[in-house]
């Protein structure tokens, strides 16, 4: 009896460890959010303080009511940035998507010559740094006159994102086998619909993931953004950041609710998206 | 009902070839095997029957008709994969419908016939399930229910049992069967397992190295191999197959042993000529423990040595040695031997083969 009652203590004590250093792990990985959060909320005096100021003494949602006040009355054009936002991740990562389906495609499915050359030249473009090509396609834009547009950042975006869907999509369109694109064929589609009818829902976990990654680099980019755009006609949320660094201060409330606001629908969206990824839809297809 | 014919078919891959225009002829309503060991080309030749493959020389017809580039959907044939490949984000219902979903059939037709073929193949509590959710025996009771669904005018089948264990097996090599008798249609059946091919076929085509070694009913190709490949495929266990050279009306083995030369072969072959000779385990048995009916005059006797016995309870496989070289033996009501034992055994030359050891053709007229 002695024995048990010892054991289950210890398997109590052992689970009430397991939960601490998990939620210790949680915080860590956490707290950037969480503090990014609070700042927005909290007056720039205990933002700064040191030492630091751990638990809220005050706190107001003023950074909001003036970021959508509008210029002069220390907002900034917020709305217009969050559309430049929103057209440019979309579109990019919607063409991003389609040509990687494509690609991701032929790669998992045929054999044609050059292929890994191919695979291997897509994958390098990625180990170039993005800052790096901004100053190469800073030149060029210029010549060709799409600085400060839509069109050229989601130039840009477009093809920072296909190598990566590509190498993503081919993966998961090799998880789907051959034989069902041949059955469905048997089974009277055309190559097209057996491609939309069978082997597209079974990829379709693996497009949605490479679609969220690809809406989140755009999302997020800044270098090439800063770069390549001027005025509200294209600036993004990222870079409208910097509307809050004056010659002399810094508004880090201000930027911090400007981080929030770009943070909400990113996650919404990623919320929305994983639901739908539901990992072995493939299983049961074949005998393995 | 449709017959197939193949014409001269060919199929290269780059400048490697994989079938070398074989000619086949099957007759409607037939239910033929493709039969062979990996890699012999049956499986490639399914499918370019079904249109999965393209040809690169010769000529296909289903039902009289040139197919040779029409796209799988239009050739009006239904074929079961090795792998089952149902579609897994659908349900069992879903499966099977969806040739007639795609063909634009109207609902109450659909649910019709995917009823029907939920009845035949006793499907009917599976239908809202999904293929991961059924046993390897419904999911290929389920691949031959989408098959049945399309009304097809040809069947083909690739392996559709070889993923299945042994039991269950034979259990649906019986359904596959039955299937036939009730559908009345021309199956196309490819097997590397001779038995699945004995047992379900009208005729069975044996392929080797992408060529037609014999095509015949299971009784030709098992008492008639054409070839010595076929002697040697054909019927479980294997056909004993020895080199000898004919000498002095005899047969003379390597090791020195020698047997009469069978009357049949008589006329058919020259003193020096090097031979083939096969016999099945059936026809050569522990003196008195076989299925001999015929003439006393046909058996001979020899004196061989006990390697192995494997019982198998109404019958034993006696592995044994004659001139050097291990003879299986099938002895029928087995008394017990141990290994060492010498024992005569009864060959029963009227049931001989001889094969030509150079061409491997039978030397039988």
């Amino acid at each position: 009896m002695d024995d048990n009652s010892s054991a289950r203590f210890k398997k109590r004590l052992l689970k009430a460890g397991h939960l601490i250093a998990l939620f210790l792990a949680m915080l860590f990985i956490c707290m950037p959010g969480i503090w990014i959060v609070l700042s927005s909320l909290r007056p720039t005096v205990e933002i700064m303080a040191k030492p630091p100021v751990w638990i809220p003494q005050e706190l107001s949602f003023d950074a909001y009511v003036s970021m959508f006040s509008g210029v002069g009355k220390g907002g900034i054009p917020v709305l217009e940035y969050f559309r430049n936002s929103l057209i440019i991740s979309v579109t990019s990562t919607v063409i991003a998507i389609a040509i990687g389906m494509a690609g991701g495609y032929a790669f998992a499915r045929y054999r044609f010559r050059g292929k890994s050359g191919m695979f291997l030249g897509l994958m390098l473009t990625r180990t170039v740094p993005g800052i790096a090509l901004s100053l190469p396609l800073f030149f060029v834009y210029a010549r060709l006159g799409i600085i400060d547009t839509h069109f050229g950042l989601i130039l840009a975006y477009v093809a920072l994102n296909i190598p990566f869907t590509i190498w993503l999509i081919d993966g998961f369109f090799r998880q789907v086998p051959k034989d069902l694109a041949e059955a469905a064929q048997i089974d009277g589609c055309t190559r097209w619909q057996a491609f939309w009818q069978v082997e597209f829902p079974l990829a379709g976990p693996g497009i949605a993931s490479a679609g969220i990654f690809a809406f989140l680099t755009s999302w997020n980019e800044f270098a090439l953004a800063s770069q390549l755009t001027r005025s509200v006609n294209s600036k993004t949320l990222p870079v409208g950041l910097l509307d809050y660094t004056a010659e002399f201060t810094i508004d880090w409330r201000g930027m911090c609710a400007l981080a929030v606001v770009m943070i909400v629908p990113a996650l919404t969206l990623t919320f929305i998206v994983q639901k739908h990824l539901v990992g072995g839809l493939t299983s049961g297809a074949v005998k393995g | 009902m449709a017959t197939v014919t193949l014409n001269k078919l060919e199929k290269r891959y780059g400048a490697t070839p994989v079938v070398h225009g074989i000619d086949l002829e099957i007759a409607d309503r037939e239910f033929i095997c493709l039969v062979g060991p990996s890699g012999c080309g049956k499986s490639t030749t399914l499918r370019m029957i079904a249109g999965l493959e393209d040809i690169s020389g010769g000529e296909i017809r289903i039902g009289g008709k040139v197919v040779n580039d029409l796209p799988p959907r239009s050739r009006n044939i239904s074929m079961v994969f090795q792998s089952y490949a149902l579609y897994p984000h659908m349900t069992v219902r879903e499966n099977m419908g969806f040739s007639l979903k795609i063909a634009g059939r109207p609902q109450a037709e659909i649910d019709k016939a995917v009823a029907e073929a939920a009845s035949i193949l006793g499907l009917e509590q599976l239908l809202e399930r999904r293929p991961s959710q059924l046993s390897g025996g419904q999911r290929q009771r389920v691949a031959m229910g989408r098959a049945i669904v399309r009304r097809p005018e040809v069947f083909l089948f690739d392996e559709p049992l070889s993923n299945l264990d042994a039991k269950l097996r034979s259990q649906v090599r019986t359904e596959i069967k039955k299937l036939h008798a009730r559908m009345q249609t021309t199956m196309v059946y490819v097997t590397h397992d001779q038995v699945e091919a004995m047992t379900l076929s009208d005729r069975i085509v044996i392929m080797r190295d992408g060529h037609i070694e014999q095509v015949g009913t299971p009784d030709e190709v098992f008492k008639r191999p054409a070839t010595h490949f076929v002697a040697g495929f054909i019927g479980s266990p294997p056909m004993n197959l020895f080199e000898a050279t004919v000498a002095d009306g005899g047969l003379a083995f390597p090791g020195g042993a020698t047997l009469p030369l069978p009357a049949r072969f008589r006329q058919n072959v020259t003193a020096g000529q090097k031979v083939v000779f096969g016999l099945r385990p059936d026809d050569v048995y522990p003196a008195g423990h076989g299925l001999h009916s015929g003439d006393a005059a046909d058996l001979h006797s020899a004196e061989f040595q006990v390697a192995v016995t494997e019982p198998l309870g109404n019958e034993t496989l006696v592995f044994a040695s004659f001139d050097g070289r291990e003879w299986v033996s099938r002895m029928l009501n087995p008394k017990p031997l141990r290994p060492g034992d010498k024992i005569a055994m009864s060959l029963d030359l009227s049931q001989a083969h001889l094969f030509d050891a150079a061409t491997g053709r039978t030397l039988r007229n």
